[in-house]
């Protein structure tokens, strides 16, 4: 790999909070819905966007793939989402977790919180906490839905009505400050998920992106589809010192000289820059022959 | 070893493939049966689960 390759690959770790700012301004870009207190309604809300992102944000512009994963399988008229599935795995397999780390809005407010200065705590030593997201996946996402209906064969979207915080922080909380009726109605269950919201920001405080690490359903099915991903890190074995400065800098505890496909792996680049012998670069395309 | 890197490289191509051609498959048969009318329904409305009404 030449110099001007690994620059390419530091670049993009330097400049990850302005693609994150980016992201998230184009997956909520009509902002004047937040002043008039009503949801965009357009087509494009047909088409999922690939982060985390409620469709009851005012200025969504698309689907969350989850809520739409879960409305379709809950809907009397179908018990699984092709539609929903085959874009995951699509975006899995082009980008994979890489979306975690740069595309998704919730994960760009977790990193944004763990800039906040106080005391960080480790996550190393609850590690097994990362296999939740798993099974909040298979149970929330994809059985409960499809399985628990009511008399009309529809069922409810576990995931989005008890767990899921983005809902309350994009759409309740901006909705239910410019509408009165909104806010009249919202009773002990928007309570339950306000509580959930705030615990994961004291958390995100304490801890680097603990919802992507142990609750995110779509982090799950994105490390799923990391050992495939086009887009993945690559270890120059030639070039590296073993120094190990790759796994100390990491916040998703992962060594990439161990497995640079992790599904833990958000792509975010500090093992690339942090290399000092530049062995550690992004690459894209099939198998493992091309660089970016 | 090199010819078994490269036929690493050229299976995990293949695969890689095989999600793409899965994923655009699913996706437009998806599509064909009706089930972005089904999210588009869905997306335009207030979720009152989301927002947690209910």
């Amino acid at each position: 790999m030449d110099k001007r390759e690994n620059k390419k690959s530091q670049f993009l770790g330097h400049y990850r909070g302005l693609v994150q700012a980016g992201a998230t301004l184009l997956t909520n870009v009509y902002l004047p819905n937040f002043l008039k207190g009503g949801i965009y309604q357009g087509k494009g809300k047909a088409v999922c966007v690939p982060g985390l992102n409620c469709y009851s944000c005012p200025a969504a512009s698309g689907a969350c793939p989850i809520g739409a994963f879960q409305s379709v399988v809950g809907s009397s008229k179908f018990s699984f989402s092709y539609y929903i599935t085959g874009f995951l795995i699509l975006m899995g397999v082009l980008l994979g977790r890489f979306i975690c780390g740069f595309l998704c809005p919730f994960g760009w407010l977790q990193d944004l919180l763990n800039k906040i200065p106080c005391k960080k705590l480790s996550t190393k030593k609850l590690k097994p906490l990362t296999y939740v997201k798993y099974i909040v996946l298979a149970l929330t996402v994809i059985l409960l839905p499809a399985l628990v209906v009511n008399d009309l064969g529809m069922g409810d979207p576990f995931f989005c009505k008890y767990i899921c915080p983005q809902g309350v922080l994009e759409g309740a909380i901006p909705l239910a400050a410019v509408d009165v009726g909104i806010r009249a109605a919202l009773g002990t269950l928007f309570t339950r998920k306000l509580i959930i919201l705030i615990v994961v920001v004291v958390l995100s405080i304490l801890f680097y992106r603990p919802f992507c690490k142990w609750i995110c359903p779509l982090g799950a099915f994105y490390a799923l589809m990391n050992k495939v991903s086009l887009l993945g890190i690559e270890v120059d074995g030639h070039k590296c010192i073993s120094c190990g400065k790759c796994a100390r800098v990491c916040k998703m505890d992962v060594d990439v000289t161990k497995s640079p496909n992790n599904g833990e792996c958000i792509r975010c680049g500090k093992c690339v820059n942090a290399c000092p012998t530049d062995a550690v670069s992004f690459r894209y395309g099939f198998g493992k022959e091309k660089e970016i | 070893m090199k010819g078994g890197i490269r036929l690493l490289k050229t299976k995990k191509a293949a695969v890689q493939l095989i999600f793409i051609a899965a994923g655009v498959g699913m996706l437009c048969y998806g599509v064909m049966r009706g089930e972005a009318d089904s999210v588009l329904g869905k997306a335009i409305r207030l979720c009152l689960e989301c927002v947690g009404i209910g």
